[in-house]
């Protein structure tokens, strides 16, 4: 029985630790489905997560908080439009130009604002998004195993964790069974087929980033009002990253990505747990090397495991007319 | 038919690039389900026009009739709307994609895909059997072969309602067969009443469909004639302005020794995929052996192979009594060294460094040889006045040493590759696509020049997936298919239709049946 809950507990970590990166995962989808390279989910993660922090510290609504962070995303993601899609910029040169601005400038403006330090006050009641309780979940928790995994596993998490399970599906939706995910697969293969049938590839980019923008924002916004409770100095901490290294292990598809997030999510529940504890054999591990285990297994996975990747055609090339 | 109006009126449209005048006061006329073609060498502006009328780009001034009325195209969109379809040279696909996919895309029909989805199968069924345009609408367009794909290229267009349906170059990357498909096509089209027009640069494809035909040179329309009232060679005197000879005049070749055998040759590509079966092939002295086939079926492998860049899985090439398969000389640096010139297949990837002046690419590969260097430096002035010679004697225009190499048009760029393998006067020269994407003049003279070395003794192997060329040039022709060669017949016995079936994979002599064996 000890084991049955210790899984069950990792596996509610992951769970909670894989939230920022499916929706930062399945932003990232819709950018680099629609051709344009996005390694600036990391920046907007944590240029919303700051937003977020900041406004539901003032307004004392996490969902005030939650929609600042979304509008910051969008912004961040509509300047990188602005410099690849419209002036034709390098795709990577502008994400990694968002990364390193939001990382300076969301501590500058938090020591300018609230004096703590580059940090946001602390939230707590309704500036932050608390665990939800689904109906009978203590009911139902004397209910042998079953019970215990809705009790524990199901239930008792805050909302954006929802709302990330049902965004896999609903991105899945969006992508393979509606007129825009039709287009945005098709100007990410081939934007002068997309241009020849009368659509046009700047505007359709333009809202595939829009899109990515939402996403990215809530991945934010949970960092800091839901996962934590106020923002510090980089806390997404490579997560971008590693939604992208997701990204492109699931092969740009959402439910394989969603498995890849969960991975690496596991691996991470697994590092807090192994922290400090003594293995048979080979005693206690530096605390440094367990931290390191979901990148270094990242690394593995995507050099060795992945295959051949089939990324969209025409990633990373500015669509210009002329042939 | 006269009483209508015409299903296209272009009048005084122009249209430049910068400084370059692409279409000049152009006035078309195109009747109402005709076959009109148009012609012209590359670069006389046949592609533009097109693309004027699709929408692509924007005429500078000019108008523009579709059955008598003025529309003003800005965009596809306006096009579509207008009734006009485009089949574009390169397709306008998305390999991914389902066929149905493919031609849904921009007009789906509703937000949910599922909702146009029924609707645009059933249409499409329709259309197939209308048209006699037979192509699976869930199988994936990346798997189709070319010819299919260009007809699912053609049902995009009617299925968006167009009338009137323009073709750039469509036969350019199909069999002789698949083409004659293709033209039974484009008469039931006819028959049902749409207008079709036909850009292309083969004169047989002209005579041999269209109603009417208009001539473009240099930007401008030349002339506007029936089709049974003109003759391949009144046209081709038309685009080029004088008289061409279509057929290289050349005395029987000599052949003498045997300079390359290539025995049971193979290659796997990386992903383990052969692209070359146990190849046997003689390069001789004195002669052209022409490689025909369509393009993909391992010519670009053979040539890669031979130039020294990819190296064979099995199988001995021998070069005079030298085994190259193995040994130290089997490098694209070496076999320059050792008398073995390789003009590649595509000149931008392989044959040029577009950004390099013309000075530069007229020694690459060559670049160590005692004569362009002046100890560790190099020898700008030698090298210039060697691609002055180079230019001379080629006649490459502009007559720039300096000017990079991407300013030059297709034609000048090939003719300075081939100046710079044929000046080094090697014993075997390779040449890939001699004339992909040159005028007909310059055709003539790059033929020319081949034959000139072949009579001075030396022997050269010429890959083109330009049927006429090969039976042009070639004293001896193997047709490649599948990576293997699926005949070989001398160029006086050889005839479209042979080569034709040949190149479709049909294996006809005896000859060859050891080799298969």
């Amino acid at each position: 029985m000890e084991t049955f809950h210790i899984i069950v507990l990792l596996l509610d970590a992951t769970f909670r630790v894989a939230t920022p990166l499916v929706l930062a995962a399945l932003a990232g989808m819709f950018s680099e489905r629609s051709g344009v390279v996005d390694i600036g989910l990391e920046g907007k993660m944590l240029g919303a997560a700051f937003a977020a922090a900041a406004v539901a510290a003032l307004s004392g609504s996490a969902w005030v908080g939650l929609g600042a962070g979304i509008i910051t995303s969008i912004a961040l993601s509509m300047l990188h439009a602005y410099a690849c899609v419209t002036h034709k910029g390098n795709q990577v040169v502008s994400g990694m130009a968002i990364n390193i601005v939001v990382a300076g400038l969301a501590p500058t403006l938090g020591y300018a604002w609230f004096r703590m330090g580059g940090q946001t006050p602390p939230l707590s009641g309704d500036a932050r998004f608390r665990s939800l309780t689904l109906p009978f979940a203590e009911t139902m928790r004397d209910v042998p195993i079953v019970g215990y995994i809705y009790a524990e596993l199901i239930s008792g998490h805050n909302i954006i964790v929802y709302m990330a399970a049902a965004a896999v599906p609903i991105c899945a939706w969006i992508l393979y069974k509606t007129r825009f995910g039709l287009r945005v697969r098709a100007v990410g293969e081939n934007p002068h087929a997309v241009d020849t049938a009368g659509i046009t590839v700047d505007l359709l980019r333009y809202k595939a980033l829009a899109v990515t923008g939402l996403l990215c924002g809530i991945a934010g916004s949970y960092l800091s009002t839901a996962h934590g409770a106020g923002f510090i100095r980089d806390m997404t901490a490579g997560k971008g990253y590693l939604a992208l290294a997701a990204l492109i292990f699931g092969k740009w598809r959402p439910v394989p990505t969603l498995f890849a997030c969960l991975l690496f999510a596991f691996t991470d529940a697994v590092q807090a747990r192994l922290q400090g504890v003594e293995l048979p054999v080979v005693g206690v591990i530096p605390v440094q090397f367990i931290q390191a285990l979901p990148y270094i297994l990242t690394v593995l996975l995507l050099a060795g495991f992945v295959g051949k990747a089939n990324p969209p055609k025409a990633i990373g090339e500015p669509y210009i007319k002329e042939r | 038919m006269s009483e209508q109006a015409p299903a296209l009126e272009l009048r005084r449209v122009n249209k430049s690039f910068g400084p370059v005048h692409a279409n000049r006061d152009i006035s078309l006329s195109v009747d109402r389900g005709s076959i009109h073609g148009i012609v012209g060498e590359n670069g006389a502006g046949k592609s533009t026009l097109m693309s004027i009328v699709y929408g692509f780009y924007e005429a500078d001034s000019g108008e523009i009739f579709v059955k008598g009325d003025r529309c003003d195209i800005e965009n596809p969109q306006s096009s579509i709307k207008a009734g006009i379809g485009m089949v574009h040279q390169h397709f306008m696909l998305v390999d991914t994609f389902t066929v149905l996919e493919n031609i849904i895309l921009g007009v789906e029909g509703g937000f949910r895909l599922a909702d146009g989805m029924t609707a645009a199968r059933k249409e499409l069924i329709r259309l197939e059997k209308e048209y006699a345009l037979e192509v699976n609408v869930d199988a994936i367009v990346g798997d189709l072969p070319v010819g299919l794909r260009q007809r699912v290229e053609i049902l995009k267009a009617l299925y968006r309602g167009a009338e009137i349906l323009i073709l750039d170059e469509p036969t350019g990357v199909l069999t002789p067969q698949e083409a004659d498909h293709l033209f039974r096509i484009l008469d039931t089209l006819r028959e049902q009443g749409k207008t079709v027009i036909l850009i292309t640069h083969k004169l047989r494809e002209i005579m041999a469909i269209t109603d009417n035909v208009s001539v473009m040179r240099r930007g401008e329309m030349v002339a506007h004639l029936k089709t049974s009232e003109t003759s391949q060679a009144a046209l081709a005197e038309l685009m080029v302005g004088r008289s061409v000879l279509l057929q290289v005049e050349k005395e029987p070749a000599a052949p003498k020794d045997t300079l390359v055998s290539i025995h049971g040759l193979n290659y796997l590509d990386a992903d383990d995929v052969p692209r070359l079966k146990d190849i046997n092939l003689d390069i001789r002295a004195g002669e052209i052996l022409g490689i025909a086939g369509v393009s993909g079926n391992g010519q670009s492998e053979l040539l890669e192979v031979l130039g020294g860049i990819l190296t064979p899985t099995s199988g001995s090439i021998r070069f005079k009594d030298q085994e190259l398969v193995g040994s130290k000389a089997f490098t694209a640096r070496n076999l320059r060294k050792i008398g073995l010139g390789h003009v590649p297949e595509d000149r931008h990837r392989a044959g040029l460094v577009l950004s390099f002046s013309a000075n530069e690419c007229a020694i690459l590969g060559y670049h160590d040889k005692p004569e362009f260097n002046k100890g560790l430096r190099l020898d700008r002035r030698a090298i210039v006045e060697t691609c002055e010679a180079y230019i001379k004697k080629y006649d490459v225009r502009p007559p720039d040493p300096y000017l990079t190499a991407s300013g030059f048009s297709g034609g000048n760029q090939q003719k300075l590759v081939l100046a710079r393998e044929m000046e080094q006067n090697p014993d075997v020269l390779l040449v890939g696509q001699p004339t992909r994407g040159v005028d007909i003049g310059a055709i003539e003279f790059i033929h020319n020049q081949l034959i000139k070395m072949r009579d001075a003794g030396k022997a050269i192997l010429v890959v083109s997936v330009e049927i006429e060329e090969v039976m042009s040039i070639a004293d001896r022709i193997a047709v490649m298919f599948d990576g293997e060669i699926v005949g070989e017949i001398a160029a006086s016995e050889a005839t479209e239709t042979r080569l034709g079936l040949m190149m479709a994979g049909v294996r006809e002599n005896a000859r060859n049946k050891k080799a298969a064996g």
